[in-house]
């Protein structure tokens, strides 16, 4: 029970900020129609692509001759770009057509 | 000062975050709204790499980080453009499972990292080294991770017909058990001595990618949508293991609200089809037995009665009111285009068209809205499954391009069939229905359509594209 608390107490910060997070992505996306399902799905598929930044610090802090280190984090890197990039590019993509259907 | 500028990035990141998924649930702000948050996630990106310090030490590694990025940006952008709209659904997938398997990765790293630091030492248990905390944000990282990198896998290859459709009796205990399983190789992993802790290590990973493909194999194409939206949010709730990992409130806010997000819009989807997202899960909708089973029941069912493709011409050309319903068939075949002309020469008939737009209809809800945008056709045209419905009594004639399970009436009708109680177009109320397939196939849910046996009801069979080409020039003709 102690341990529990003490968990709480000294991650306060980020508990808050979970929960809060929590109630905020459940808002903010509370009313979309259903035409926008797929665009909403890719663009939130590119925003956790934010993990890349734990790939740059895995990258950045290891040992220069620990290859094994090395590999893992170039690797992660190759792989959480493609996640940001193909995904904002890909939900652009669909959302551009949206945008013609709008003009014409 | 440095520091505190990394500090103001984060928090310039995490806000256009929010603030470009609230602008991408509004079709007026979408487009901006992704570019929004790309602006954040490039600040974020450049602000880690010059001004993260670890212990008052900058990062190094420059030339191996920007290679990544590169390569990385290089693939991605090529990937995104190139892919055909048909295969959008597919990319999201495939770039969601390099999300999951970067935050296993990440995951790796760290407990390697943990293990150089002490590998003097190879009888310290691991369970010193590590807090409870700490070990069950990097191994929860790395589980939902890797369950993320092979479920999207598989659902990338469902939904581009690379992997069928699987299951067997006891599947839901199978799948259980490995669940258990990958559980119980992260506490021993946990217990073990640093000297012998490889083979645990090694033993999650693997049950995790097991678990990963056999939570994704007995589930039908039609519901890929569903599971990947489900997976996404499992990459981003990795991802904020990531940033609980590294105390980085960018990952954190952002792993949360899209692990938050996601699941509310898989619900939501859930919804569109008026299903439960536990049905979809455990319901092995659209392969198995259960579908077989349905069929049986069904009985041999009567015939059908082709059209030719002159006649269908003539009632098209003759009619008042023609309502296209677009489905997969038509994404398959790219006809789209060819749907807008055969529009535009009716309407210099006199004909008026529409088209009946089924939320689910194709592979992603929105899909047929996307493929129509594409040949231009005019957004009012596009009527949504509510207004459709009261449009098709005074609609003389329903072209249907290769949908299927949208428009079957044993949704409405018949309380055995799985897809019961989805809400569908209700084409037979027009007076002449005429359904383009390419053959009497059941369609993705893999049931039969009483509507193709019913007498108002003509079969057009061929490839949408070729099809709409010939009534075309046969239009014209009239």
């Amino acid at each position: 029970m102690e341990s529990i608390l003490n968990f709480i107490s000294s991650n306060q910060q980020i508990i808050y900020i979970v929960i809060l997070m929590i109630f905020v992505g459940i808002e903010v996306i509370g009313h979309v129609p259903s035409v926008l399902h797929t665009p909403l799905m890719s663009g939130a598929n590119a925003i956790h692509g934010v993990v890349i930044i734990g790939a740059i610090i895995v990258m950045g802090k290891a040992e220069t001759d620990n290859y094994l280190a090395l590999g893992l984090g170039f690797l992660a890197v190759i792989l959480g770009t493609l996640n940001v990039v193909g995904g904002f590019v890909v939900t652009d993509r669909m959302l551009e057509m949206f945008k013609k259907k709008k003009a014409s | 000062m440095e520091l505190n500028l990394l500090t103001l990035c984060y928090l310039i990141a995490s806000v256009t975050f929010i603030l470009g998924l609230k602008m991408l649930s509004n079709p007026v702000s979408a487009r901006r709204g992704n570019l929004v948050a790309a602006f954040g996630m490039t600040v974020a990106i450049f602000a880690t790499i010059f001004l993260y310090e670890d212990n008052g030490e900058k990062l190094h590694n420059y030339v191996w980080i920007f290679g990544g990025l590169i390569i990385g940006t290089i693939a991605g952008t090529l990937a995104a453009k190139k892919v055909k709209m048909t295969a959008m659904p597919e990319m999201v997938s495939l770039f969601n499972g390099m999300g999951g398997a970067c935050a296993a990765l990440i995951s790796a790293a760290e407990f390697y990292h943990i293990y150089e630091l002490h590998k003097d030492s190879p009888a310290t248990a691991f369970a010193e080294l590590a807090t409870v905390g700490h070990y069950i944000t990097i191994v929860a990282g790395a589980i939902i991770g890797t369950i993320s990198y092979t479920g999207s896998i598989i659902a990338w290859g469902k939904l581009n017909g690379r992997v069928k459709d699987y299951s067997f009796k006891g599947q839901h205990i199978v799948n259980m058990i490995v669940l258990v399983l990958v559980i119980v190789a992260a506490v021993w992993a946990y217990q073990s001595t640093l000297g012998n802790i490889l083979v645990p290590f090694m033993l999650i990973g693997f049950f995790a990618l097991i678990y990963g493909v056999l939570f994704v194999m007995p589930i039908g194409g039609a519901d890929m949508p569903v599971v990947i939206s489900l997976l996404n949010s499992f990459t981003g709730v990795a991802a904020a293991c990531g940033g609980f990992l590294y105390d980085n409130k960018a990952m954190l806010t952002g792993g949360i609200l899209v692990g938050a997000a996601g699941t509310l819009l898989t619900i939501l989807m859930c919804k569109a089809m008026n299903r439960s997202l536990t049905n979809v899960l455990i319901g092995s909708f659209g392969g198995g037995n259960k579908t077989t089973a349905v069929e049986g029941a069904a009985g041999p069912q009567g015939n059908y009665k082709e059209i030719s493709l002159a006649d269908a011409a003539m009632v098209m050309a003759y009619a008042n009111r023609v309502m296209i319903v677009p489905g997969y068939g038509l994404a398959v075949a790219q006809a789209q285009h060819t749907c807008h002309e055969l529009e535009k020469i009716l309407e210099e008939k006199g004909v008026e068209v529409q088209y009946a737009i089924h939320p689910v209809a194709g592979r992603m809800p929105g899909h047929m809205n996307v493929l129509l945008a594409e040949a231009d056709v005019s957004y009012d045209k596009l009527l949504e499954m509510e207004t459709a419905n009261d449009v098709f009594k005074t609609t003389d004639v329903v072209l249907i391009l290769g949908a299927n399970d949208v428009v079957n009436p044993a949704a409405k009708n018949d309380a055995q069939s799985p897809i019961y109680g989805m809400p569908i177009l209700e084409v037979e109320q027009a007076k002449t229905v005429i359904v383009n397939k390419r053959s009497m196939k059941p369609g993705y849910a893999g049931i039969e359509n009483d509507l193709f046996f019913q007498p108002k009801t003509s079969m057009l069979f061929g490839d949408a594209k070729k099809v709409l080409q010939d009534l075309c020039t046969e239009i014209k003709a009239v």
